[in-house]
C-alpha cells in the first residue's frame, strides 16, 4: 500500500477485483456474482461490492434483497448473503425504502456514496472484495478507483459480448484502465452462443469472436467465453447458488475455469 | 463549472452554498445568493430552437444493453420510410455511443436526406478514445447538442439515453422542460433483472413528470433457426413485461423477439429491415414504429394514485437497524445508525464518544 493510505476498512482484504464494460447488459453483475460464488467453492472468503447506484443487481442474484443493513464500531456491516458468511454484499439497494424507487442523483452525490462504500465498510477479512459497477466511463467509476487506487493487488476484470456494438464500447473502458492505472486481469467474453434446448444447435445469437478479437487487439489476456444458458439465467433470477446446483450445466465449465485463472492471475496470499 | 466540490448539494438545492462541503467552493457565494436557483438561459434558447421539432420522444431504460440504441435507430430508420418525414436522431449516451456504429456511420454524419443523426461518436478521433467525464462535462455536452445543433424543420426528435436514471436524464428532461417532450418509450427483456431496473425507471418519469408513451419488450423469445421451436432466452420469471405494464397500468406496446440477424445488421451498420424484411422481428418493430405517432400524441403525464408530489430527486435511504425490540438504544450501539438523504447532500450522524 501507500504509505499515506489509512488500511482502515479494506487492511483485511488480500485482492480486489473491479469488473467493468463499456456496455450495459453484458453481464457484469452475472460475472461477478458467478466469479463470487466460484471463488467461495474454492474455499475463499468473498465480498461483493456494488456501485452500479442507479440499477442495484446483485441482492436479487444471491437472494438478498430486503436485507438490513447494520451499523458497528467500524462502520457498516455488510451483509451476509449466506449462513456460513463466506460472502458479504453491500449494495445501494440494502438502503432503499422501495425497491421500485429510482435513485435519480447527479455525479456528486454518487461519488460521495462510494466513497463511503469502500471506506465506511466494516469488511473485515477477505480474500478477494469483487466490485460490480455500472456501464460507461464516468462518475462511478472515477469515483471507485480513486477510493480504492491506494490498495493493492487491485485489477479489472472487462466483460464484453461477442458482437461489435459491445466491443466499441468496451475499448473505450480498455482505454479508462490504461488512462487510470488500474491493471486488467483479462477479457470475458459472455452471451457467446446459446445451445437450443430442444435441438441442441448453437446459434451466435449475439454475433461471435468479439471478446478473442478484443483481448489481442489490447493486448491483455482473454480469459474465457461463457456461453447463453437459461439455467444460469434462472438461477440469478431466483437467487441460486448456480455454481453448486448445476454443475453439468453448458456455463459452468467456463465460469469455473475464468475463476481458476482469477486465482492464479491475481497474485493471492494463502493464508 | 465544470468540477463540483464532493457532496456538492447541488446549485439549485435548498442547502446551495451553506453546506459543509461548499466550504472553499469558488462558487460557494453563488450559490448562497440563490443565483444558482435561477433557471439556466439555455432553456429558454432551447425552447427557441425546439420550435422546428415537432415531436420529441426520449428512448429509455434503467436497464442496459436492452436494445435501447437499436430500437431508436429502427425506430428512426421505420419514420423515415416516408420520406416526406424529417427524422433527427440525437445519441446522448455520452460515454457508450452506439447510434454511429449501429447507423453505419462512423466518421460521417450524413445520412438520408430526411434522417440526420448526432452523436459523441462523431466526435471522437480514435474507436479507443474514452470519455471519462463527470456528470457536469455530460450535462454541457447534451445542453450544446439541443441549443447548439442546427436541427432544421424536424418532424420527430428521437433522443437515445444510456442506462439510468442520472445525470444525462436529469439534464435532457430539464434542458427540454420548456420545449415540452411528447413522452418516453421505455424498453426492457422479460427478466426480472431487467424488470427491476426499469420498474425504476419508471419512477422517474414520474417523479420528472414525463408522460410515459409505453413499454417494448425486447429479446422477448427465441426461434432456433435450425428447428423452428421457441426457447427463452430471458425467461419473464415473474410476468414480463406484461404483467409489470398491467400492474403499473401502461401500454405494453409491443413484443420484439430475439433475432441473431439483429446483432448482425447492427455490426454491420445496417438497416435490419433491409437485411431481414420477412423476419417477425422487423414485423414486431413496424408494428410498434406505427402505433408511436399516435400514441405520442396521446400520452400524457398521469400522477399516480397516492404519489408524493413533493419528493423531487430524493430517494429514501432505509435506516440501519438497531438491535432491541425497545425504543431505547442498546449499549453496543452508539447514536442511532442512520443516513438521511438530504437534497443533495448525505448527512451521517456522527458517533457518541
Amino acid at each position: 500500500m501507500e504509505a499515506a493510505a489509512e488500511p482502515g476498512n479494506l487492511a483485511g482484504v488480500r485482492n480486489i477485483i473491479l469488473v467493468l464494460s463499456g456496455k450495459g447488459g453484458v453481464g457484469k453483475s452475472t460475472i461477478s456474482t458467478e466469479l463470487a460464488l466460484a471463488l467461495r467453492h474454492q474455499g475463499k472468503k468473498v465480498g461483493i461490492l456494488d456501485v452500479d447506484l442507479c440499477g442495484p443487481s446483485i441482492p436479487r442474484m444471491l437472494r438478498a434483497q430486503g436485507k438490513a443493513v447494520h451499523q458497528c464500531d467500524q462502520g457498516w456491516v455488510p451483509v451476509f448473503v449466506d449462513q456460513e458468511q463466506s460472502i458479504s454484499l453491500m449494495s445501494v439497494g440494502f438502503l432503499l425504502e422501495n425497491p421500485n424507487e429510482a435513485v435519480v442523483w447527479r455525479g456528486p452525490k454518487k461519488h460521495a456514496l462510494i466513497k463511503q462504500f469502500v471506506s465506511d465498510v466494516a469488511w473485515g477479512e477477505l480474500d478477494y472484495l469483487v466490485v460490480d459497477t455500472p456501464p460507461g466511463t464516468s462518475d462511478e467509476h472515477m469515483a471507485t478507483v480513486e477510493a480504492l487506487r491506494p490498495y493493492r493487488p487491485l485489477g479489472a476484470l472487462v466483460v464484453t459480448t461477442p458482437q461489435a456494438v459491445s466491443v466499441g464500447d468496451v475499448r473505450r473502458e480498455l482505454t479508462f484502465c490504461r488512462k487510470t492505472g488500474l491493471q486488467v486481469i483479462g477479457v470475458v467474453e459472455n452471451m457467446s452462443g446459446f445451445v437450443c434446448p430442444h435441438c441442441a444447435d448453437c446459434t451466435n445469437v449475439f454475433s461471435r469472436g468479439g471478446g478473442e478479437e478484443l483481448a489481442q487487439l489490447a493486448g491483455v489476456p482473454f480469459l474465457g467465453s461463457v456461453p447463453l444458458d437459461p439455467q444460469l439465467t434462472r438461477s440469478l433470477e431466483e437467487g441460486r447458488d448456480f455454481i453448486q446446483e448445476f454443475p453439468k450445466s453448458t456455463a459452468y465449465a467456463a465460469l469455473t475455469s475464468i475463476a481458476q485463472k482469477v486465482l492464479h492471475r491475481m497474485p493471492a496470499l494463502h493464508s | 463549472m465544470e468540477e463540483a466540490p464532493h457532496g456538492c448539494p447541488g446549485a439549485d438545492s435548498a442547502q446551495a452554498g451553506r453546506g459543509a462541503s461548499c466550504q472553499g467552493c469558488p462558487n460557494q457565494r453563488l450559490c448562497a445568493s440563490g443565483a444558482g436557483a435561477a433557471p439556466d438561459p439555455a432553456v429558454e434558447e432551447i425552447k427557441e430552437k425546439m420550435k422546428t421539432v415537432k415531436h420529441r420522444i426520449l428512448v429509455l431504460s434503467g436497464k442496459g444493453g436492452v436494445g435501447k440504441s437499436t430500437f431508436s435507430a429502427h425506430l428512426a430508420y421505420g419514420l423515415a420510410e416516408d420520406g416526406d418525414t424529417q427524422v433527427a436522431l440525437l445519441d446522448i449516451d455520452i460515454c457508450g455511443p452506439s447510434i454511429p456504429k449501429i447507423m453505419g456511420l462512423e466518421g460521417e454524419q450524413y445520412m438520408e436526406d430526411n434522417l440526420g443523426v448526432m452523436s459523441v461518436g462523431f466526435l471522437l478521433s480514435s474507436p479507443d478514445d474514452a470519455v471519462i467525464w463527470r456528470g457536469p462535462k455530460k450535462n454541457g455536452m447534451i445542453k450544446q447538442f439541443l441549443r447548439d445543433v442546427d436541427w432544421g424543420d424536424v418532424d420527430y426528435l428521437i433522443v437515445d439515453t444510456p442506462p439510468g436514471t442520472s445525470d444525462e436524464h436529469l439534464s435532457v428532461v430539464q434542458y427540454l422542460a420548456a420545449a415540452h417532450i411528447d413522452g418516453a418509450v421505455i424498453l426492457t427483456t422479460p427478466q426480472e433483472v431487467a424488470l427491476q431496473d426499469v420498474r425504476k425507471e419508471i419512477s422517474f418519469c414520474h417523479k420528472v413528470k414525463l408522460p410515459i408513451i409505453g413499454v417494448v419488450e425486447n429479446m422477448s423469445g427465441f426461434i432456433c433457426p435450425k428447428c423452428k421451436k421457441e426457447s427463452q432466452i430471458f425467461p419473464p420469471t415473474t410476468g414480463g413485461a406484461e404483467a409489470m405494464c398491467q400492474d403499473l397500468k401502461i401500454p405494453l406496446l409491443g413484443k420484439v423477439p430475439l433475432d441473431p440477424l439483429i446483432g448482425k445488421s447492427c455490426d454491420k451498420g445496417q438497416s435490419f429491415f433491409i437485411e431481414a424484411p420477412d423476419s417477425p422481428a422487423t414485423a414486431a418493430y413496424k408494428s410498434i414504429i406505427q402505433r408511436l405517432p399516435g400514441a405520442a400524441f396521446d400520452s400524457e403525464y398521469k400522477p399516480r394514485e397516492g404519489q408524493r408530489e413533493d419528493c423531487g430527486f430524493v430517494a429514501d435511504l432505509c435506516l440501519p437497524q438497531v438491535d432491541g425490540s425497545d425504543s431505547s438504544l442498546s449499549p453496543h450501539w452508539s447514536l442511532q445508525p442512520g443516513i438521511m438523504l438530504w437534497l443533495g447532500a448525505i448527512n451521517i450522524p456522527q458517533k457518541r464518544p
